[in-house]
């Protein structure tokens, strides 16, 4: 029999509703890889004694529901009560929440067992996890031939390697920016960003609230479906949830792209763009036209303003949200000898945050600063607009957007030390968020070293189905098998 | 539009972050970096555009809801005051404010 943690999250539902093992033992089983595998710094906190408990509870049948004894890890940036929460920062080192997120809660109610407390970049601020507080993710991948270690991508890495490495079933992973999507690539995972709305905010520590939305990360197409459905639903107490109601996309899946029209940006298709990507685009295209779609090439003009756009709204967002981190309610605190309350404020925010989260608040204060804000904030809320426009159009068009999902495959550690060249690993991902609009990556092949590519489809908004779907093809087509 | 070191360390006060000297001038040089390149949005022409005011349009459940004016929640002191590095008396507890 293979190793229970090799299972796909809907192969272990399977064999735990069949007794062929119990929910203890398939909560150790990913324990002791956790053990294992320490040195790649996936999680931050272990929950040993939490998750035996929860699966106890399962087997005893005090617990159930569709992810009853399911094992998964939970990105730092969802509060989880009595559990410490950082958000991979010094600044919440040693915070323990008294409630549960929305999201987790959901994941409670329906059975899952819960790991651990999985490594990101400092509030989700960075696409290689060379932010976090606690040290790098290092991807359980290595470029053939090579021994250097490579980054899991971000910010959600920690939630990739997990998954990549058999520490989990699946994972939460939250997406500003590409922050599910980039990382799933890196690690040849799965993972869905839902609709704006679709998923609580409520108890996940903020970023920039316009963009921040949660999903799943795990190995399959159908592993994802299942955890969206549990993870998604209406909570009054985010004022942007979305009170429709969620589709039990497991159930829906079916994969089949007959009839569907697939649009292809063309302004994706960038100059210099690495042949490698763009070959792989091409084979995405051709899988899904022998399956049945129809190919159509669509126009996104305003694609080349989205990451200036996005380095405007979200840094703006994250400097108001980070500004409860003042030394008084919760989290680090510094006081000067001597000092007053602004001096206190002043020291335990620079000794709390890091360089980038830094960076971002400064950029944030400066562009909603008077005299500014109307140049830059206002412009780039117009230019979203903009770009959420093009998005409708080409809807008008096709179905589903198919594109790469990052422009090349994982680096090395400290290879994009300037921060634009780092901003620019987000290109393919940031688009959909800006809009609001549901995305995700499945793993489509490998670089000529060896490494995941992925390949993204975006959809209109609360068609996750239909996203899925495309995805599974893709899936399939594509007989990903690679493990690192 | 450029930011010199008077502007870098206003922004910074204004964030209540404190930066040391030698931290100003790579500050001020990464600053610059990335708002010299968000800039580029300058040259869209966006007349006649109204700035997004929220994500999802209102037809698709983005609008706003309203909710009854009244308390939800409360009597939870303890769990309030349980992460404050410095609580006394069941208040949160900061350096002297007034001389």
């Amino acid at each position: 029999m293979t190793s229970l943690t090799d299972l796909t999250l809907a192969e272990m539902k399977a064999g735990l509703a069949a007794r062929m093992f119990s929910a203890v033992e398939l909560a150790q089983a990913h324990l002791d890889a956790m053990a294992a595998n320490r040195h790649l710094n996936a999680y931050i906190v272990e929950t040993p004694e939490l998750a035996l408990a929860q699966a106890r509870a399962v087997d005893d049948g005090r617990r159930s529901g569709p992810l009853a004894g399911i094992p998964l890890g939970i990105k730092d940036l969802f509060a989880v009560e009595g559990v410490q929460t950082t958000a991979g920062s010094a600044m919440l080192k040693g915070f323990v929440p008294r409630y549960e997120s929305g999201v987790t809660a959901n994941l409670l109610r329906d059975g899952a067992v819960f790991l651990g407390k999985l490594n990101m970049d400092e509030f989700a601020m960075g696409s290689s996890n060379e932010t976090s507080a606690f040290g790098k993710v290092i991807s359980p991948w290595k470029a053939r031939g090579s021994d250097a270690e490579l980054v899991p991508g971000g910010s959600s890495g920690g939630s990739a390697a997990a998954v990549a490495a058999r520490l989990c079933a699946g994972a939460t992973g939250t997406d500003t920016g590409g922050s599910i999507r980039q990382p799933a690539a890196f690690v040849g995972i799965a993972g869905i960003k839902p609709t704006y709305g679709r998923a609580s905010r409520w108890g996940t520590i903020a970023f920039a609230s316009s963009l921040d939305q949660a999903g799943p990360m795990a190995r399959t197409v159908a592993d994802c479906a299942h955890l969206l459905t549990s993870m998604c639903g209406f909570d009054d107490r985010d004022s942007t949830s979305l009170d429709l109601p969620v589709p039990d996309y497991a159930a829906g899946l079916t994969g089949t792209m007959r009839g569907r029209r697939v649009g292809i940006p063309a302004e994706y298709r960038l100059d210099g763009m690495d042949p490698e990507i763009a070959a792989l685009w091409d084979a995405g295209i051709a899988w899904l036209r022998s399956e049945g779609a129809e190919i159509v090439s669509v126009s996104l003009p305003h694609t080349r303003y989205a990451l200036p756009t996005y380095y405007i709204v979200a840094p703006a967002e994250a400097s108001s949200n980070l500004a409860r981190y003042d030394g008084v309610r919760y989290g680090n605190r510094v006081t000067p000898p001597g000092g007053n309350v602004h001096d206190m404020y002043a020291a335990t925010r620079a000794a709390g945050f890091g360089k980038e989260v830094k960076r971002r608040i400064m950029i944030g204060t400066y562009v909603l600063s008077a005299g500014y804000y109307d140049a830059y904030y206002t412009q780039a809320q117009k230019v979203r607009a903009l770009i959420a426009r093009d998005f409708e159009l080409a809807f008008e068009r096709c179905d589903v957007l198919l594109t790469p999902t990052a422009p090349s495959p994982a680096f090395a550690f400290g290879a994009k030390a300037d921060p634009i060249a780092m901003y620019l690993n987000d290109v393919f991902t940031v688009p959909a968020s800006l809009a609001g609009l549901p995305a995700m990556s499945v793993p489509a092949g490998l670089s000529a070293t060896g490494l995941p590519l992925g390949l993204q489809i975006i959809g209109r908004p609360l068609d996750e189905m239909g996203v899925l779907d495309a995805g599974l093809a893709i899936e399939r087509a594509a007989g990903f098998t690679a493990r690192p | 539009m450029s930011v010199d070191s008077e502007t870098v360390r206003k922004i910074a006060r204004l964030a209540r972050i404190a930066v040391t000297d030698d931290e100003v001038p790579g500050l001020t040089e990464q600053l610059n970096g990335i708002l010299g390149w968000i800039e580029q949005l300058g040259e869209v022409d966006t007349s006649g555009v109204a700035p997004m005011a929220s994500v999802m349009p209102s037809g698709i459940g983005g609008q706003l809801r309203w909710r009854a004016d009244a308390v939800t929640d409360g009597g939870i002191q303890d769990k309030v005051l349980a992460n404050a590095p410095d609580a006394a008396s069941g208040f949160f507890a900061v350096p002297k404010v007034i001389e």
